[in-house]
């Protein structure tokens, strides 16, 4: 059994690792499993629009640890190349600790920029779940106590060893109004599309596809469809 | 038996062997150095002995006391590890575990008497650096040889990654799966609900989605990266060994890879295994045999006809393969077979994962015991399983031995070792130890325990363990123990032979019994680089004979 207590000596080791530089020597010997690593995913980089809409959108992860702690950064964010503005932009920094072969539980802090400046908790886990679906969830505390979800759901289908299509499911939801920020209690955007990406490297694929999305607020609600062009790449 | 007693026992046999056996005193001097080399079309460096890629092949003779003076001209430390050679555990090469390692600038003298023949091997065992090219062969010639063959080769089998060892090893840490391009894929979906019906097909991808995993998943570093060398040489290169007709060509075949199983076969040739692991086992005829990383087999060969031969050595996922050339005259060319498909892992290799966790079935044994010993595969003879049973009780000469059986492969249950050996007996206890891991964050462990975490494992100097290895992930795993042989349990009791690496396939569960022979502190890892240095690796400590009687 595996056990979850914490630990301090690891804990000051990867932070001792993190500060130091983040690069790692040669080992000594050949069997050090404590090695840091660390990885940044632009899982999408993309434009997405339609006639009367043109967006860039980002939705990017960097982690650096150990197999069992981990430093997340997430940040997703769109831009109105029309408006001049950027529609959401935030940046989450989360601690993660793996709990389970294929899952790891985070808990953290959001900042929002735009469309309002606000600060969150978030307590939230990502994984593999059976079937090969990916999972990033989190619940998201506003500081009056107000409760808001994120769930994404992804799935990857090989039509050859380099070209995958990728389904999403993107669900975002709030326990109840909240005002200041224009938020209407329900389903507060649900996104479904489809990637088509090449895989010219692992670590480099361009893709096409599109995107339902569906939002609702306070002030208006609105549904589109989108086509997306953009590319994967990490490092 | 008193301690001064047995001192002085000891001593009185040492003297005789003192007076002759001195007489041979060989110094070696290996001198660990870069160099730039290109083997993939980009220059790249390697770490090399001696300025040579493979190191170079030591030719030591049993009862001999070497002296190997080790020179680190590298910017890290290195250490030189002798690879299935029993002697003092100091002596051993494992930094953090026998010695400190050797600092750059600074030179280690390895000493110790080579009590054994055979054909074995030896390898860096700091940081990436076997993987970099620091590894070589060892050939020890037999105290009283018998025989020989008119031709003798070395075949060091070994793989080349493109990339920085350490850029392969972050990136299986990003992406498990990132060397794999032999997934199933929409169209294999097709193709299987045509031939295998639309039932069985949902319900074998609902139970790999079940697990998370993939049937293809046989090596977890391909071709996709690596190339595979024989002595150093790629296909294209096609290294060659010189033969003439009729005569008899003893093949010293050793996997130095990193992370790759072969399937060597030499297409027109049957191949009379005589010694793995450098240990002479009774003459069995294949047409194949599998080498697990780290493993040797010694092959007979007698090409007959007047034209060249390939040695082709498949790597066991299929994703590339190694070549060399058996020739009577140079630049003479044997066609080069076609690779075969590879094949996918079944449930039935899942064993426990597929049953599910906590419930760990009895599930099929990979060696079964003399009772229940159904027929090895492909065999063609029918006698061999009384063979078995009643071997044969003396030691002959292998090179001129019958075959005890002939087989299209070669497996664990044909090798059965020449001579009884001695001091056989049931064990005292058994260790059992899971082999496990976690494929999708690549992280290696025994017992769900990588190294970091884990406690050595004791054991008492004279002691019989038997280990049972019980493989609950889908890779094969090389089991290697440093300093104290592993006598496979194939059901041949006195006859079972002794290994250095025992490859457990996935799912299976191999017995071994080790005789704690060799005091210290030994290394006891998988042999593939990237699984022991993520965690597949722990100390055993052979406790002090003093301890014993406390
Ligand atoms: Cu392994």
């Amino acid at each position: 059994m595996k056990t979850y207590s914490f630990n301090p000596v690891e804990l000051r080791l990867l932070l001792g690792s993190l500060l130091a530089g983040l690069f790692y020597a040669h080992p000594a010997s050949a069997q050090d499993d404590r090695m840091i690593f660390s990885r940044f995913m632009a899982e999408r980089f993309e434009y997405e629009g339609n006639e009367n809409l043109h967006l860039f959108k980002w939705d990017i992860k960097h982690w650096i640890g150990n197999d069992d702690h981990k430093l997340y950064l997430k940040t997703e964010g769109d831009y109105s190349a029309d408006q001049d503005i950027f529609g959401r932009a935030d940046l989450q920094l989360l601690y993660s600790r793996n709990i389970d072969t294929f899952w790891d539980f985070q808990i953290g802090a959001r900042r929002a920029f735009e469309p309002e400046r606000t600060f969150d908790a978030v307590i939230g886990f990502q994984g593999l779940a059976p079937y090969f679906v990916e999972v990033d969830g989190a619940v998201f505390i506003t500081d009056n106590g107000n409760l808001l979800g994120r769930l994404s759901l992804g799935y990857e289908m090989l039509l050859t060893q380099r070209l995958i299509l990728m389904p999403r499911i993107e669900v975002n939801v709030a326990a109840e109004d909240i005002e200041n920020r224009g938020v209407k209690a329900g389903v507060t955007e649900f996104e479904a599309g489809m990637r088509l990406r090449y895989e010219i490297e692992r670590e480099f694929a361009p893709y096409v596809g599109f995107d339902y999305v569906e939002e609702e607020s306070l002030r208006e609600h609105h549904h589109s469809v989108r086509f997306v062009v953009g590319m994967r790449f990490w490092y | 038996m008193n301690l001064s007693y047995r001192r002085f026992f000891i001593l009185a046999l040492w003297l005789p062997l003192l007076c002759f056996g001195s007489a041979r005193a060989g110094t070696y001097t290996l001198t660990i150095d870069e160099k730039a080399v290109n083997l993939t079309g980009k220059p790249q460096t390697a770490i090399v002995a001696n300025g040579s890629l493979p190191a170079p092949t030591l030719h030591w003779r049993e009862g001999e006391e070497v002296t190997l003076n080790v020179v680190n001209r590298l910017k890290e430390p290195t250490s030189i590890h002798w690879h299935g050679i029993v002697l003092p555990y100091r002596m051993d090469g494992v930094p953090g575990i026998s010695f400190a390692g050797i600092e750059p600038g600074k030179i280690f003298t390895y000493r110790f008497r080579v009590k054994q023949n055979g054909t074995y091997w030896y390898h860096g065992h700091s940081g990436m650096q076997e993987q970099q090219g620091l590894f070589g062969a060892l050939v020890i010639e037999p105290a009283h040889p018998h025989r020989p063959t008119e031709r003798d080769y070395v075949l060091l089998l070994s793989d080349w990654p493109e990339a920085d060892p350490e850029r392969t090893l972050a990136r299986l840490k990003k992406q498990s799966d990132y060397y794999n391009f032999q997934k199933r894929t929409v169209a294999n979906l097709f193709t299987d609900l045509r031939e295998r019906g639309v039932s069985e097909t949902i319900n074998d991808r609902l139970a790999w989605g079940q697990m998370r995993m993939e049937p293809t998943d046989l090596a977890d570093v391909t071709g996709a990266t690596y190339h595979f060398l024989v002595n150093g040489h790629t296909p294209a290169m096609d290294w060659a060994a010189l033969f003439s007709p009729g005569d008899r060509v003893r093949l010293r075949i050793v996997n130095a890879s990193a992370m790759t199983h072969f399937d060597v076969r030499i297409p027109g040739l049957k191949m009379r295994v005589i010694e793995a692991d450098g240990q002479p086992v009774m003459p069995v005829d294949v047409e194949e045999l599998r080498i697990a990383v780290a493993e040797t087999y010694d092959v007979l060969v007698e090409p007959e006809a007047d034209r060249a031969y390939r040695i082709f050595a498949e790597a066991m996922d299929r994703s590339g393969f190694a070549s060399a050339t058996l020739t009577p005259k140079i630049g003479l060319q044997a066609e080069l077979p076609k690779m075969r498909p590879h094949t996918l892992l079944t449930l039935a290799d899942m064993g426990p994962m597929h049953v599910g966790h906590g419930a760990h079935a009895e599930h099929q044994a990979a060696v079964p015991n003399d009772n229940g010993l159904d027929q090895p595969p492909h065999a063609d003879h029918a006698d061999h399983t009384g063979h078995q049973r009643h071997p044969r009780p003396a030691s002959v000469p292998h090179a001129e031995a019958p075959a005890m059986g002939s087989y299209k492969a070669l497996d664990y249950r044909h090798l059965m070792a020449a001579a009884p050996n001695r001091g056989w007996r049931q064990p005292d206890r058994e260790i059992r130890l899971r082999l496990t891991g976690n494929m999708y964050r690549y992280i290696w462990s025994f017992d769900d325990v990588k190294y970091s975490d884990s406690e050595p494992i004791r054991v008492k100097f004279g002691e019989h363990i038997r280990f049972t290895y019980v493989n609950e992930t889908m890779m094969n795993h090389p089991i290697h123990l440093h300093g104290l042989w592993q006598y496979l349990d194939n059901g041949n009791g006195a006859f079972n032979p002794k290994k250095h690496v025992i490859n457990v396939p996935p799912g299976q569960t191999v017995s071994v019994i080790v005789i704690a022979d060799a005091e210290g502190e030994w290394a006891f890892h998988c042999h593939l680089l990237y699984h022991m240095d993520t965690g597949m690796f722990r100390k055993l400590i052979v406790e002090k004979a003093e301890h014993v009687r406390e």
